[in-house]
């Protein structure tokens, strides 16, 4: 790899400051960025090492009944947290879906909203990427592109977003928090990841140098919690990225559905949040006519970016599954093969 | 003398001790999980500089500029190492004098013949700045379009299939003329993957210099084998290459033959006249060191009204490289398994830009068995038969492209303790009729495993020492497989001595050559050497003692001894015996040794067929909704002649079945049909089963005695649990959803049809 600058900042302002430098880039975990600049894919000339910064690896209930949670929280710390737990047990259950157990060990909730993608596109530095290589073309427009965007796509780019964290906590309203060097903003994680259609190199909404610190989870999370899920459909049944997965979260009131929310992963180049769906969904009857006609509505508007059609069709069987696993209640801890279509029907053993 | 050591007249009787059956742990383990173990890479003499390739990325044409200044300045690199610069060689690497001599890219020119060949080295003070080198080379290509897959250039028909087999083989009848009349056919079309070997340990060579002696550390399958053509390229004499292997991280067949890397890494050396260290990276490991290659195989397969089989045709297409030959003998799986009175196969082979194709574990065993064992199961379902109904009734007693005996064969026994333990009389003949309390579709296939019992050639030397102590060295190679535990099993009986008693020496080619672990011989044959070495050696010592008047056995060489626990005995008086150590000190000798040498039996291949075999039961669970597959338990009952150690054997046999699950659900390498260049070539994407894919596995092996194979009666294990698991996977699925899917891995898509849509519950 490049040679390479680092600093180890002692408080957030330092890290922001050095790296707001052209060419910075932060180094939390390292799971996603060190594997890019093995191959070449980035070179940054600076690496400012957030992962010993005071303060941001905490769990905070607000008094609001938010929560906070720093950047730096490892993914299977928040995950085996048993009030988060309980409190946003499909948060839980798609972080344990994700990766593997040493990478959720040290992987971050900051480093993971901002993970690259997994095109082989993008990885393979001989290939023409927009996301790469601005303005190169698309080698995957017409290549190899089975597990490609059916949602939010454009000619420039067919990438998916890889993450599984990231679709529960766009359905349920995440905030980011983020400091820069004019000081501290927040924004909705819908609105951290630019709309379709936008320059593909940019991954984000985030200005030279800021730095995510913490995501909140505002307190109307929790009231899904009774009735939630994350399910996700790979390749195999642990280390694999989702070929279709779902975050689904009911709110029931005598059989009838008060409040709904649904995100999509592994479908678009952002956590997809299918509103449309809960809108149709919100006032149902909590049955499958109901889940049938949401899940339709989630996909309205999708096409193949290639090879893929099958991926809208496997969306919407995913999100009925889903929405009738939520219905049916949140189970009383996570299953042994988390988000696991195995693991989705009472009684499933883990070894089935 | 004394007949008592010589296993091939009496096996029953020279059984001395009772190291061989014992399922000792591996005796390197606690080396291995405690970190102590050397790999090649652990290596680190003093001097020694970190060598890196530059690869191609494009698959056809020819490098136009490589920026070696750029790479010169950065700060580390002390050389690069091009078609410019090259050490010269004493032999052409393209030269290809006998089949098994594989064409290297060793920088001899500027084309450029598949993605990842080595196009340039960089040798630097620290792997991070050889590697930057290599980027900073910044190469320019002119390239020409990449022809990659099945389709991508004219068929011909190969000269020779696998280890030179004729490329067609035509048994029996005529097969068309079957075909035509029978009342049940089949004709099905399967088509499996490129796979690559992806061992743990990526290859990997530390190479040193003095003068015209090299020394080298790096995983081998076949040290000796290694050591000449080595000494072929530099023009030296292979005793001047000492190589130390004493640990693989695994080989699968990739490390067989010594590659083109690593004779980059040993050009490294000579050129900077250091040591030099060259290890592949992950995707370095997709091109130059072999792979599987993909095939095509059409299956047409004719039946009586009864289910009787009445011919078979299986035909093959492969892929080589454009370069070189190595044909996958697929269609060969066909000849073993079912007795049919016109039996033919034949392949025909594209030329690719890939690397050359080479051995993976069960080449052509396992790539035809998933398609034999698929159209097998179609043809009894066309029968209206259960698959292992169907399987008996074709029950082959002499191996059908032959007519030869089977030296032994108890697949009957296999079958039956398989079904029993598998609850196979369960099945429901019909697809897509049976589910689990939670509503999962469940499927039960089975498939039959074959494997040939090979024999090759290698040596061995048995010491015995004045204390009563053994010592046994030949050159073998762990891969894992647990040869340093099996191999001093076979020295330990074979010298009459507890295990602690016997030093085992291996892994280094300064001992004598034990030809390859490759084939699912290695115990056999080094096995067979050990064992003879033994004897030899213990037939010494009783010369000695027998011919000496002053020893308790003397003139017992008309009646013989028996040799147990570091003594001789008298066979017709065992109150008379003396131990080992007595001999040799009375004889004032400090030590006693002898060869022994382990080699096929010509007589015995002539007369009989020689297999391993199996029978493999699986069951899957399918979502009926989204498509996805579960194995959920396998059973696997293998007939594979003598143990040497049940532990690792099992572990053998479950590693094979594991690779059976992911030939038929997760593997493959997806190539860029523009670029030629393989698009998931790491661990990550490349994906073969985690631990929650492995289900509840068992394998079991049933008594099989066989006289014929060798001494001891083995016949490996190694690479027969892929073969036969790959098709009951398979079959599973189909049953579980009744759609029959063709084309490997079976992929959620594939399922992901209106037919299999089903509530769950």
């Amino acid at each position: 790899m490049n040679r390479f600058d680092y600093v180890r900042p002692a408080d957030t302002a330092e890290a922001v400051a050095a790296a707001s430098e052209p060419g910075a880039a932060y180094l939390a975990a390292g799971t996603n960025l060190l594997d890019l600049m093995k191959g070449n894919i980035v070179r940054p000339t600076r690496l400012v090492d957030v992962s010993r910064l005071p303060g941001l690896d905490r769990i905070e209930w607000q008094a609001d009944g938010s929560l906070r949670i720093g950047a730096l929280v490892r993914n299977a710390d928040l995950a085996h947290d048993a009030a988060f737990a309980k409190s946003c047990p499909a948060i839980a259950e798609a972080l344990l879906s994700g990766a593997s157990a040493q990478l959720r060990n040290a992987a971050t909730v900051g480093g993971n909203l901002l993970q690259r993608t997994r095109c082989s596109y993008f990885y393979d530095t001989a290939s023409r990427c927009n996301k790469r290589a601005p303005g190169t073309g698309c080698d995957a427009r017409e290549g190899d592109n089975r597990l490609h965007a059916v949602l939010g796509w454009s000619e420039g780019c067919i990438a998916t977003h890889p993450s599984d964290f990231c679709v529960p906590l766009a359905a349920f309203d995440a905030i980011v928090e983020i400091e820069g060097r004019n000081g501290r903003r927040e924004m909705a994680l819908d609105a951290l990841y630019p709309p379709s259609g936008a320059a593909p190199e940019r991954d984000n909404v985030l200005k030279p140098g800021e730095l995510i610190t913490a995501v909140r989870l505002p307190a109307s999370a929790s009231a899904f919690a009774g009735h939630s899920r994350y399910l996700k459909v790979r390749e195999r049944t642990s280390y694999a990225f989702a070929l279709v997965s779902a975050a689904a979260g009911l709110a029931i009131e005598n059989g009838t559905i008060r409040e709904a929310r649904l995100a999509l992963g592994g479908v678009a180049p952002k956590p997809w949040r299918a509103r449309a769906a809960e809108q149709a969904l919100a006032g149902a009857h909590a049955d499958e006519t109901a889940f049938r006609r949401a899940a339709a509505a989630a996909l309205d508007g999708a096409k193949p970016s290639g090879d893929n059609a099958f991926k809208i069709e496997l969306a919407q069987r995913i999100v009925v599954r889903a929405l009738t696993l939520a219905a049916q209640g949140t189970p009383d801890r996570v299953p042994a093969l988390p988000a696991s279509p195995f693991s989705s029907v009472a009684g499933v053993r883990h070894v089935a | 003398m004394s007949p008592e050591i010589n296993l091939t007249r009496d096996p029953a009787h020279l059984r001395h001790g009772s190291n061989i059956g014992q399922p000792l742990t591996r005796r390197e383990g606690m080396l291995k999980v405690t970190g102590a173990a050397g790999y090649a890479a652990d290596n680190h003499p003093p001097g020694m500089l970190y060598a890196v390739l530059a690869t191609a990325s494009i698959a056809r044409g020819r490098v136009t500029s490589l920026d070696v200044e750029a790479a010169r300045r950065h700060p580390g690199v002390v050389e690069v190492m091009t078609q410019m610069n090259r050490p010269p060689l004493a032999e052409d690497p393209d030269a290809k004098t006998n089949p098994f001599m594989f064409r290297m890219d060793l920088l001899q020119n500027d084309r450029v013949r598949y993605a990842n060949q080595a196009i340039a080295v960089v040798i630097a003070e620290t792997l991070e700045a050889a590697t930057e080198g290599a980027v900073l080379l910044s190469p320019r290509y002119e390239a020409e379009p990449a022809r990659v897959g099945l389709d991508s250039n004219e068929s011909y028909a190969p000269p020779a299939v696998g280890v030179g087999n004729p490329a067609s083989v035509q048994h029996g009848g005529d097969v068309e003329s079957a075909l035509a009349g029978a009342p049940h056919r089949i004709d099905a079309t399967y088509e499996t993957p490129m796979q690559y070997h992806n061992a743990m340990e990526p290859h990997a060579i530390v190479a040193s210099w003095d003068g015209d002696r090299l020394s080298i550390d790096t995983p081998s399958q076949g040290m000796a084998m290694a050591q000449g053509r080595i000494a072929g390229l530099f023009g030296i004499s292979p005793d001047k290459i000492h190589i130390r292997s004493p640990f693989l991280g695994g080989g699968f067949g990739s490390k067989g033959l010594v590659k083109g890397p690593q004779v980059l890494g040993i050009l490294a050396a000579k050129l900077v006249g250091r040591p030099v260290k060259l290890v592949l990276r992950r995707e370095q490991m997709y091109g130059p060191v072999g792979h599987r290659s993909p095939s095509r195989q059409r299956l047409r397969i004719a039946a009586a009204a009864d289910g009787r089989i009445a011919a078979i045709d299986h035909h093959a297409r492969i892929a080589t490289s454009s370069f070189d030959d190595f044909y996958e003998p697929a269609a060969d799986a066909s000849h073993t398994l079912y007795a049919s009175p016109a039996l033919a196969t034949s392949h025909e082979a594209v030329r690719t830009d890939v690397g050359t194709p080479l051995f993976m574990r069960a080449p052509g065993e396992a790539t035809g068995s998933i398609a034999l064992e698929s159209a097998i199961d179609e043809m009894a379902f066309a029968c209206g038969l259960d698959p292992l109904a169907f399987r008996l009734k074709n029950y082959a007693e002499v191996e059908p492209a032959t007519g030869k005996p089977f030296s032994s064969k108890a697949l009957r026994e296999c079958y039956a303790q398989g079904a029993e333990r598998f609850g196979w009389s369960k099945r429901s003949l019909q697809p897509r009729t049976m589910r689990d309390d939670d509503g999962f579709l469940v499927g039960w296939g089975m498939g039959t495993a074959t494997f040939p019992a090979l024999m090759f050639a290698a040596q061995a030397r048995a010491v015995i020492r004045h204390d009563g102590s053994g010592v046994m060295e030949s050159g073998t190679h762990d891969m894992g497989q647990g040869a340093w535990t099996a191999f001093a099993q076979i020295a330990a009986d074979s010298l009459a001595l507890d295990l602690d008693r016997v030093a085992f020496k291996a892994g280094s080619s300064d001992l004598p050559d034990a030809g390859i672990a490759g084939g699912s011989a290695h115990t056999a044959t080094a096995g067979t050497a050990i064992h003879n070495a033994g004897a030899a050696v213990i037939g010494k010592l009783a010369e000695l003692a027998t011919s000496d008047q002053r020893s308790p056995l003397f003139g017992a060489g008309n009646t013989g001894v028996v040799a147990r626990n570091g003594r001789l005995f008298r066979r017709d008086d065992e109150s008379r015996g003396e131990s080992y150590a007595d001999i040799l000190t009375r004889a004032g000798l400090a030590e006693i040794d002898a060869q022994g040498s382990g080699t096929m039996d010509p007589a015995a291949q002539s007369n009989y067929a020689m297999h391993a075999h199996g029978a493999v039961f699986a069951e899957v669970k399918v979502d009926p909704d989204l498509g996805q597959v579960r194995v959920s338990r396998m059973v696997g009952v293998f007939a594979a002649g003598r143990v040497i150690n049940p532990r690792m054997v099992r572990s053998q046999l479950l590693g094979g079945m594991i690779w059976g699950v992911s030939f038929t659900l997760h593997e493959q390498a997806i190539i860029d049909h523009r670029s030629g260049r393989i698009m998931n070539a790491n661990l990550s994407e490349y994906h073969v089963p985690v631990n929650a894919d492995v289900p509840r596995m068992e394998a079991f092996t049933v008594d099989e005695l066989d006289p014929h194979v060798n001494p001891l009666g083995i016949k490996g294990v190694g690479e027969i649990g892929i073969t036969g698991s790959a098709g009951a996977v398979a079959n599973a699925v189909w049953h579980a959803t009744g759609v029959r899917v063709r084309r490997f891995p079976i992929r959620i898509d594939d399922l992901l049809t209106s037919e299999v849509a089903g509530r769950v519950g």
